[in-house]
């Protein structure tokens, strides 16, 4: 078939077609990459100079990670975060089982619901003083709970062997209402005809969840996952604003040394923050290649 | 994670800034209610001196500004702002941020008038900027509890001691601390340094000359032990802010705190009266060791970028003047440094004044002498050690390794 396109038609008219998706992402790739990619490149180049933020930067090559490798607080930092990504993903099942119990219909039921929301809503600064307060030692409902208990006087968050497990607690508060949302709106969709069919046949309880509902939240698991992990890894302002690190930066993670080392008043070490968010840039680039694969399989099989 | 406040220089940055002929522009955090009145008497002041100068003055909030003033230094500089002396102020000289100002301190003469605050102002022999106000340290203590207790004000470490001991008989724990901040640790560490080893081995220190693990250092940690393993210090101390242990103080909990003399108001506004406290030097430990004193000092300085010099003179020569440094003064419940200010009536200023007049030397304290990075370092060691004093060795193994580091 010959080109039906006059030859007078400008450039425009004959590649509109070709341009006009570029044209539309174009804003949204622009800011992407200002945001986004480039800066990720700018930190890997930073983390190789020792800079002040004020002076002028010396290449020091490799000389951050070395440094990183013996360095006790990056460890401990280390360890922490991985104590987050392990207990906060308790928030996953928990919101699970606060889904299926307010799965329900009896009166008043959105109130319910929506005071088992509440902790996801207020600021995450919100939530870390309330549990500041809750842990304070002496005046502190669970300090006085557990001397009552047990006669001890424990100050979690200035006991290293606490501190992390009391910031996670805090953490899973509001993390639980989100997971349990995102459950509430998967059990809406939940095809009543296949429940039905495996009552008939005899499915109740643990077989009918675990057979018949769970298959069918797999979308919602699978986005609760992704937050969860996300939300573990970028615990920075409950630390901030529960311990600031402490008692001496027992309580510390990845995302908060990079800031201490990099921005707050005792650092301005540019280089070696920015190598800290290399390795935490690439902790999360393990679990981002996950869900890629996991979400282009999907596409393929769908 | 800095966004917010990076977004709020930014801000600042776009909106404050432009300056016109004859305006001089401040830049400071003066935030708290005490010292922002006492800006405003001085800019009042010097307006009146000045009438053709007018003043564009942006106070900051206090946290807020020490991550801002790094910004609007290299992007957008005012005329004058306020920073700390010591080496807290050397980041800016060396990056060539602040203006020499050494002129201004030789045509008023200020080395004679300004005398206590010459060396925490020098940088290579040369002058940043202008005092106008310092406050003491030392142990604050309940007058009423001591006179229950028989208790007299101690004046050597074994008195102390004594006195800490008879405290903790009677129930209740010696000394108020808060160590959240980790800063009260080091009002703690220089005391103890100053007065076993003295103020040149403390500076030498400080300035990253010896090693943490100098016995001398490790002399020091032996004094703090003697305090700490026997249960002195409140036993949360890491849990809390050093205004939370006032509340102990203040009920008869804990009736010693080494503090700052802003402690004072705070102490008073938990509905002690003035004269059920009482304040004294840090004791003798080392018999023979010339008494040195903390004593930080406050600032302000000219930014090298500014556009106002002139002015900015004018500004910091009025603030060196004994009449500004005594009104200021006055509100901020501070001493002034300038030597030929009026004496103010108060009596725990009265008594800081004679102990910093007959002082052998002025430190600024541990987190303005020592590097930032090394401060930060050192005193989440010194929290360290109060929680868990046997760790002492490898604190100080870790502290040197850093100082390796740092003090390159």
């Amino acid at each position: 078939m010959s080109s039906t396109v006059p030859a007078t038609s400008s450039y425009w008219k004959r590649n509109q077609q070709r341009l006009a998706p570029w044209l539309f992402l174009a804003p949204g790739m622009i800011m992407f990459s200002i945001y986004v990619i480039i800066p990720i490149f700018e930190s890997i180049w930073i983390s190789f100079y020792d800079w002040d933020g004020l002076g002028a930067k010396t290449w020091i090559g490799m000389a951050n990670y070395v440094e990183l490798l013996d360095d006790e607080a990056f460890y401990t930092s280390l360890k922490n975060n991985i104590l987050w990504l392990v207990l906060y993903l308790l928030a996953v099942p928990a919101g699970l089982a606060v889904a299926l119990f307010l799965n329900q219909t009896v009166a008043g039921i959105r109130l319910y619901k929506s005071l088992f929301f509440f902790p996801f809503v207020i600021s995450q600064v919100v939530v870390g003083l309330i549990f500041t307060w809750f842990y304070a030692p002496d005046f502190g409902l669970l300090s006085a709970l557990i001397k009552a208990v047990s006669g001890e006087n424990i100050a979690i968050l200035a006991d290293e062997r606490y501190v992390t497990l009391g910031i996670i607690a805090a953490g899973l508060w509001p993390q639980i209402a989100y997971c349990m949302i995102l459950y509430l709106t998967g059990l809406n969709n939940i095809n009543p005809e296949q429940v039905e069919a495996a009552r008939m046949d005899g499915a109740k309880g643990w077989s009918l969840l675990w057979n018949i509902v769970l298959p069918q939240l797999g979308p919602a698991t699978f986005i609760a996952i992704v937050v969860t992990v996300i939300g573990a890894l970028r615990s920075f302002d409950l630390v901030s604003i529960m311990t600031d690190g402490g008692p001496y930066g027992s309580s510390r993670v990845l995302s908060f040394y990079m800031y201490e080392q990099a921005l707050s008043e005792y650092g301005y070490r540019m280089g070696y923050g920015a190598a800290i968010a290399v390795v935490l840039f690439m902790i999360m680039m393990v679990f981002i290649t996950l869900f890629i694969v996991r979400m282009l399989m999907q596409e393929r099989n769908a | 994670m800095n966004s917010f406040k990076a977004a709020l220089a930014l801000g600042y940055a776009l909106t404050v800034s432009t300056a016109f002929a004859g305006e001089l522009v401040i830049n400071s955090d003066q935030s708290d209610p005490a010292p922002k009145k006492a800006m405003e008497t001085l800019l009042e002041g010097f307006k009146a001196a000045n009438p053709d100068v007018t003043v564009k003055w942006n106070n900051f909030d206090h946290e807020g500004y020490k991550s801002a003033i790094r910004n609007f230094l290299t992007a957008d500089a005012p005329d004058v702002v306020s920073w700390y002396s010591g080496n807290r102020m050397a980041p800016f000289v060396k990056a060539g941020l602040f203006e020499d100002v050494t002129d201004l301190w030789t045509e008023n003469k200020l080395d004679d008038q300004l005398k206590s605050a010459v060396k925490s102002m020098e940088i290579d022999g040369k002058k940043w900027g202008i005092p106008y106000s310092y406050y003491q340290w030392g142990i604050y203590y309940r007058k009423d509890i001591f006179e229950k207790e028989g208790i007299t004000p101690p004046k050597n470490w074994a008195e102390l001691i004594a006195a800490c001991e008879k405290i903790k008989a009677a129930g209740m724990t010696p000394f108020a601390i808060g160590t959240k901040a980790l800063w009260p640790t080091g009002g703690w560490f220089d005391y103890l340094d100053l007065r076993v080893n003295g103020y040149e081995f403390h500076m030498d220190l400080t300035a990253g000359k010896v090693p943490y693990t100098d016995p001398k250092v490790k002399a020091v940690f032996e004094k703090w032990a003697e305090l700490v393993k026997p249960g002195y210090f409140l036993e949360n101390h890491a849990a809390i802010d050093w205004q939370d242990a006032i509340p102990q103080f203040v009920q008869g909990k804990a009736p010693m705190y080494l503090m700052g003399n802003f402690a004072v108001a705070a102490m008073v506004d938990g509905g002690l009266k003035a004269d059920q406290i009482g304040f004294l030097q840090f004791p003798e430990i080392t018999a023979g060791i010339p008494m040195a004193e903390d004593a930080p000092t406050e600032s302000f300085h000219i930014p090298s970028g500014a556009k106002n010099k002139e002015d900015a003179r004018k500004f910091l020569a009025y603030l060196a003047t004994p009449e500004a440094q005594t009104k200021m003064n006055e509100v901020l419940g501070q001493l002034p440094v300038n030597n030929q200010s009026a004496k103010s009536n108060d009596p725990f200023l009265k008594a800081g004044f004679e102990m910093l007049a007959n002082a052998y030397a002025l430190a600024q304290f541990y987190d303005r002498d020592a590097p930032a990075e090394m401060a930060k370092v050192g005193m989440e060691g010194f929290q360290q050690f109060m929680v868990k004093p046997d760790n002492v060795d490898t604190i100080l193994e870790r502290l040197e390794k850093a100082r390796g580091r740092i003090y390159k």
